[in-house]
């Protein structure tokens, strides 16, 4: 059983805009500097990822993703809400999916025109 | 640190405090807001070998209505393939008149060239890969691809997630000084009065809270109009900005109308539509659509029954170029205006059935609809998702981000969502700002405008092609004017305003004063209109001003920003509801219900209402709809 309670307001939501992997990050800062938000700031920790300190004024551009010199190798991905997480179906089959599902189908890898 | 459990918890501010600290800065052209048309102002006058400063509250690199991209170059009419030309493009205008000619004409003539001056600085603007040979869309010998109407060609598809990139790397190359999270509080004018020339601006640090006087010969004001007035909530994404990101909150309307610029068509709002397409609820663009970055996509039902749609006369059409090419006598395709529709827009181009909400009911259509890109041909399909999707607003992590996660639109149906109204009341202010002449300069000595921050100025090409002329015509005053004197008197006036939110431990804070004026707004001043109404929706926002908003407290520099904004946003609620109480009459152009004033358009109002400050009281005037005179002749004695 975990016994650590904590006293702390409740969340905003979405609370959580971008995931950064914090193995791969190493704290460049990059995607504080192209917020168009500034929902960024720096973390006190040199070498970490920045805390996300207004998560609520996110646009969902992916502005810090797309100029994140690791964003290939995951450091930083875009997480939209559970609310904005559209489904498909497959024309022939009738399958359905979901941004976000479990046992996704295989991806997609045809680059943008 | 980043997240997890400490969520919540105070955390020391990790950049200087320099609150009240001054910086002086002194400039030939000074350009206010650094999105499309500040940065075409800013090019065009350094181009000219001036001092241009620039100041932005965001990064220019992404700040702006298209910072995270765009994919349609409307209003094109001088691109080569094109068969319309830039005076039957403008003239007759689109909704009884109500709409900005002059700008609309620059944007006609010019932004062609704006477009290929894009080119230059690195934004792909053509098929140069071939990936769309033989396309319909395609003009083969230019490469370039168009959309809506292809027979007239007149809208180019672009890669416009590379536009605002390209821009500011121009800036940098030409000198631009620019000052990125520095939010512009004020005008500075001759003897601090209202009315008299602008000489510059304040500004303060949105992360280190120092303060800026900038003082300059000639300003561009080019902000956009405020996303967040009837709408707001801190709980959807992006404050629930709309097409446009949080940071475009009015200030340069409230500034400007501070120091007695001259607005309007700040009366018009339009009723939030959803149609998958507002970002309210569902991802902009990333749900399926038939509409702008999705046209001409087909629509199906549940069962994979196709969805009709109709022509401009409403007359059922059953082709995928049916959607694409005007039907015979039926011109070319038009934009009611710069940016989208709203209530009393005629059909500018096809559209799906007007009443498939009930049709839906009745039971012809099954729920849920889908977008069907599989049954697109091929290039159609491309360009819809691939091209547009990828390159409009938040599309480019929508197409990353679905592939990754298996959607394929060679295969799959992506749903459509939000079929109904939004609630009531919840309204959008996009067409309302300065009146400019053909300079577009303002009734104030020494400030050009540009961009959202006119009235009528929405849309990414006519941002840049009245930017790219408001900076040369600001540079060419620059060159003869007198240096700026600023008054001290007016920089600590505004200076005590701005720091005041710091200076305060107990009081309301921005996201429950803002939430507060959104309700103010759906109440008093929403879909329908009355004199009584409005007044006591006035009263409110007076004892709101005096009471509430006058003990709003920030407890760091961005929070300042936030409040600041606020208070701004106030000012822009205040200058609709007055100019909602000065047109008289109920207006089908406008979008405009008066209950008191029911009879749509009468003759005498066929105007355009004006207002400004003067001596601090609200002056109403009037402007004929057609003040533009003629479009050639003035256009050629302007363009210098």
């Amino acid at each position: 059983m975990v016994e650590k309670a904590y006293a702390a307001p409740n969340l905003v939501t979405p609370n959580k805009p971008v995931i950064f992997d914090d193995n791969v990050c190493n704290g460049c800062n990059r995607c504080i500097e192209v917020c168009m938000s500034d929902v960024f700031m720096p973390n006190p920790e040199k070498g970490k990822p920045p805390i996300i300190l207004y998560p609520d004024e996110c646009f969902y551009g992916g502005c810090c993703v797309k100029e994140c010199p690791l964003h290939d190798k995951g450091a930083i991905r875009l997480n939209w809400p559970l609310m904005q997480r559209v489904r498909w179906k497959r024309k022939e089959t009738g399958e359905h999916f979901r941004v976000g599902m479990l046992n996704p189908p295989p991806p997609n890898t045809r680059p943008p025109a | 640190m980043s997240q997890g459990k400490n969520i919540g918890m105070p955390l020391k501010w990790q950049y200087p405090i320099r609150y009240g600290e001054e910086t002086e800065v002194s400039a030939d052209v000074l350009v206010l807001g650094g999105g499309l048309a500040g940065c075409f102002a800013a090019i065009s006058a350094a181009r000219k070998g001036l001092k241009v400063v620039l100041v932005d509250k965001s990064c220019t690199i992404h700040s702006g209505a298209a910072g995270t991209g765009i994919d349609h170059w409307m209003g094109c009419p001088a691109n080569p393939a094109s068969k319309v030309t830039p005076e039957e493009y403008t003239y007759p205008p689109v909704r009884g008149g109500y709409g900005n000619v002059i700008a609309t004409y620059i944007m006609a003539r010019d932004s062609y060239d704006v477009l290929l001056e894009l080119e230059k600085m690195g934004m792909k603007i053509r098929d140069t890969e071939d990936e769309f040979k033989g396309a319909d869309f395609r003009d083969e010998k230019t490469k370039l691809l168009f959309a809506y109407d292809y027979e007239n060609k007149h809208c180019v598809r672009i890669w416009g997630t590379g536009m605002k990139p390209a821009l500011y790397r121009e800036c940098k190359r030409l000198g631009v000084d620019i000052y990125e999270r520095t939010m512009v509080t004020s005008l500075l004018t001759e003897g601090g009065k209202q009315g008299a020339r602008v000489v510059g601006a304040t500004a303060v640090n949105t992360r280190i809270g120092e303060f800026y006087i900038f003082k300059a010969k000639a300003s561009v004001l080019t902000m956009a109009t405020p996303e967040r007035v009837w709408i707001f909530s801190s709980e959807w994404t992006g404050l629930l900005g709309l097409d446009g990101p949080p940071s475009n909150a009015g200030n340069g309307h409230a500034m400007a109308w501070r120091a007695g610029a001259e607005f309007t068509m700040m009366e018009r709002s339009d009723h939030e539509e959803f149609g998958g397409t507002t970002g309210i609820g569902s991802i902009i663009f990333g749900s399926g659509s038939n509409f702008a970055t999705w046209y001409p996509c087909s629509i199906v039902d549940a069962n994979g029954k196709e969805v009709p749609w109709v022509d401009v006369e409403g007359k059922p059409i059953s082709t995928v170029w049916e959607r694409t090419h005007p039907a015979l006598g039926q011109g070319f395709f038009r934009f009611s205006t710069a940016a989208g529709g709203g209530e009393g827009a005629k059909r500018g181009f096809p559209s799906l059935i007007p009443d498939l909400p009930d049709r839906i009911r009745r039971g012809e259509f099954k729920l849920p609809l889908y977008a069907d890109l599989p049954g697109m041909s091929k290039h159609e399909r491309r360009a819809i998702f691939g091209l547009m999707v990828g390159q409009e607003g938040k599309t480019w992590p929508v197409y990353h981000f679905y592939t990754q996660a298996g959607f394929n639109p060679d295969e799959d149906l992506l749903q459509v969502y939000e079929l109904g109204a939004a609630p009531l009341g919840w309204r959008r202010l996009r067409y309302g700002g300065l009146v400019h002449d053909w300079d577009m300069k303002t009734n104030l000595e020494g400030l050009y405008t540009a961009g959202q921050q006119v009235f009528d100025g929405a849309g990414a090409s006519r941002a840049c092609s009245t930017g790219r002329w408001a900076g040369n015509r600001a540079a060419e005053y620059a060159m003869r004017a007198d240096e700026p004197v600023v008054s001290r008197e007016q920089v600590n006036s505004e200076k005590a305003r701005v720091y005041a939110p710091v200076e305060r431990s107990h009081g309301i804070d921005w996201k429950e004063l803002e939430a507060g004026i959104a309700k103010v707004m759906q109440d008093y001043c929403g879909d329908t209109k009355t004199e009584e109404l409005m007044n006591i929706g006035l009263k409110s926002l007076s004892e709101i001003k005096e009471a509430e908003a006058s003990t709003i407290c920030a407890r760091n520099p961005h929070e300042l920003m936030r409040t600041l904004e606020v208070l701004d946003i106030l000012a822009c609620c205040e200058i609709i509801i007055q100019a909602s109480l000065a047109r008289k009459a109920s207006s089908r152009w406008l979008s405009f219900e008066r209950l008191d004033y029911p009879e749509d358009d009468p003759p005498q109002w066929r105007k355009w209402v004006t207002l400004k400050l003067e001596d601090n009281e609200v002056k109403v005037g009037e402007l004929p709809l057609d003040y533009y005179g003629s479009l050639k002749e003035s256009y050629e004695a302007h363009r210098k």
